[in-house]
């Protein structure tokens, strides 16, 4: 080995250490640790005990809390997936013309979701107020009544994804970026075929943008699936367990009743359930997501 | 007539005159949702200046009359929000450098030099970007209370010190990997030395990609909430963050000082974003056509 390439393994190693020590010690040791722990009775203050898979067998038979946050963190990725989706696509198409005061609207969209969650979450509180809040006033001028929103155990998730489709700006962005990559000659030969705007959305746009759209569902499912800040400031779960995201009940079980066996074991659950359907929707992938060949 | 002249005939004729109907449609359209869009905020900031009396007048007002400017004052000494303004700073500061020093280096070493198993190693470390953070929170929280770390703000920066954000490693990574080798090559045969290089020629060359980790960084670690809601106990330790969701619980109905308090925490944000708007852009545009 010349002396150029020997010191460029050295100095190769000595720059990327701080990261793969950061892997070994922050992640790949805390994984499994937190295996090991799933299968304790860990209490903070008591001496960990080995129950092996008791922990599992407790929630898959004898705790309901366990599936009814698992029902309300999949109802609410099953809605607020799609809603925000559809909602930033059609943002990224409308910003896709040359209109007057594009870059005021881009930057109009994209504002609200750099606002912090945690103060997003206290503004939608204020608006979902039952007597003061922004939504019940414009329903009172019109002569609706009151609504519950999130105080209102069928009306929570709902609320909470309407909510959700407020941030959507980096998934838009990421739409009109796509949006932009889309050859020009494909629209052009589809004029020329006399194909109306709303054939062009179908069968030149959505196939081109499918790749991106793979992209924005597995980032926006993996997200949907931890939602916590949420409940966390707005319902404390509830009502009647109606908001118990599977992460908030992580955290209560961990930080708020000590149990870090069984929190651990949920854990678990959550980082199996995320890891199969991203498996699954990526797998999925190769029958409805079009790549070009060659210019990558 | 020939072919060519007809086919752009035809498209001039088919793509202007309802391309100036859908054009005028998509303009109406953003105007609508751009008003529906600001609407949260304008509530917020609405309401931040507003009187508690006027707060609850049906039908709602927008206008504040009077202008209770003092809720900004009374806000921020209800809670100590000086404190934490500072507290989070303690925080954002060492994490810029950290994620700074350490990804850059990582980002060099992945890129430019050569060592044995690069790629794996790299490829495991972009595999953690689908880790959900709850696997490792809680036992990472055991660690640090083993090692006397909890209620310090030592759990918040050290990680950024190791590069745990991998997102950023790559970022920097792509960067570096599309300078020109030339410049490498030239500063190599003058005699300098790796180090030198990833100094001199590399690190200059990057200031952007290097301003975009850190704005975004520091975001994050402003933003954060659950790190700091895990490690921090004491009410004098809190950041912004875990200020502003106390301050939830403790004055829920009062809305003018809770609205004021949210726009502090929102503002240094909003000021960041229209300075660095282009970077902004362009690094979400990264993350969505590389992944």
């Amino acid at each position: 080995m010349s002396p150029r390439r020997r010191s460029e393994v050295i100095w190769g190693l000595i720059f990327a250490a701080p990261a793969v020590l950061g892997f070994m010690l922050l992640k790949a040791m805390p994984i499994l640790f937190s295996l090991w722990i799933a299968m304790t009775d860990w209490t903070v203050a008591g001496t960990p005990h080995w129950i092996g898979l008791a922990n599992f067998q407790k929630m898959l038979t004898a705790d309901p809390i366990f599936w009814r946050s698992l029902s309300v963190t999949a109802y609410y990725t099953l809605l607020s997936v799609p809603a925000s989706m559809a909602f930033a696509f059609f943002l990224a198409v409308l910003l896709n013309n040359r209109i007057p005061g594009l870059g005021i609207f881009r930057t109009l969209f994209y504002i609200p979701s750099i606002v912090p969650i945690i103060a997003t979450s206290v503004i939608w509180l204020w608006m979902y107020n039952p007597d003061f809040g922004l939504f019940n006033s414009v329903l009172r001028l019109v002569g609706i009544p009151k609504q519950q929103w999130i105080f209102n155990e069928g009306g929570v998730v709902p609320s909470l994804v309407f909510m959700s489709i407020w941030g959507v700006g980096p998934m838009m962005i990421i739409f009109l970026a796509g949006l932009q990559e889309v050859p020009k000659e494909l629209y052009e030969a589809a004029d020329i075929d006399g194909a109306s705007p709303g054939h062009k959305l179908l069968h030149v746009t959505l196939p081109m943008m499918t790749p991106t759209i793979l992209f924005n569902l597995m980032i926006s499912m993996v997200a949907a699936f931890q939602t916590f800040v949420q409940p966390y400031v707005m319902t404390n779960g509830g009502p009647n367990n109606g908001s118990l995201f599977f992460v908030f009940l992580i955290y209560r079980t961990a930080f708020q009743d000590s149990q870090m066996g069984y929190a651990s074991a949920l854990s678990w659950v959550l980082f199996v359930i995320i890891s199969a359907l991203s498996y699954i929707i990526f797998r999925s992938s190769n029958r409805w997501v079009y790549y070009r060949g060659g210019d990558d | 007539m020939s072919s060519i002249e007809d086919t752009s005939f035809r498209g001039a004729l088919i793509n202007n005159t309802p391309g100036v109907n859908s054009r005028r449609l998509a303009f109406a359209l953003c105007c609508l949702l751009g008003l529906a869009m600001a609407t949260p905020l304008a509530w917020l900031v609405r309401s931040s200046l507003m009187e508690m009396g006027q707060i609850f007048i049906f039908p709602p007002q927008w206008v504040p009359n009077p202008l209770a400017l003092h809720n900004y004052p009374d806000a921020l000494t209800t809670v100590p929000f000086e404190a934490y303004f500072l507290n989070t700073l303690l925080v954002v500061i060492p994490t810029i450098l950290g994620t700074l020093v350490s990804c850059s280096m990582a980002g060099y070493a992945f890129s430019r030099l050569h060592w044995p198993f690069r790629d794996q190693v790299f490829a495991v470390l972009m595999a953690t970007l689908m880790l959900p953070y709850v696997i490792t929170l809680i036992p990472t929280f055991l660690i640090w209370s083993k090692l006397g770390a909890v209620d310090t703000y030592v759990p918040l920066i050290v990680p950024n010190w190791l590069g745990t954000n991998a997102f950023f490693i790559f970022l920097l990574r792509q960067f570096f990997k599309n300078l020109p080798r030339e410049l490498d090559e030239a500063a190599t045969i003058d005699g300098a030395g790796i180090v030198q290089v990833f100094w001199h020629i590399i690190l200059p060359l990057s200031r952007p990609a290097l301003l975009v980790v850190a704005i975004l960084s520091g975001l994050n670690a402003w933003n954060d909430f659950v790190d700091p809601l895990v490690y921090i106990n004491s009410a004098e330790k809190y950041t912004v963050a875990l200020g502003l969701s106390q301050f939830v619980g403790l004055y829920t109905s009062q809305w003018s000082l809770l609205m004021a308090a949210s726009v502090v925490v929102i503002l240094p944000v909003v000021i960041v974003f229209f300075f660095t708007q282009r970077y902004f852009m362009a690094s979400i545009t990264m993350t969505g056509l590389k992944g």
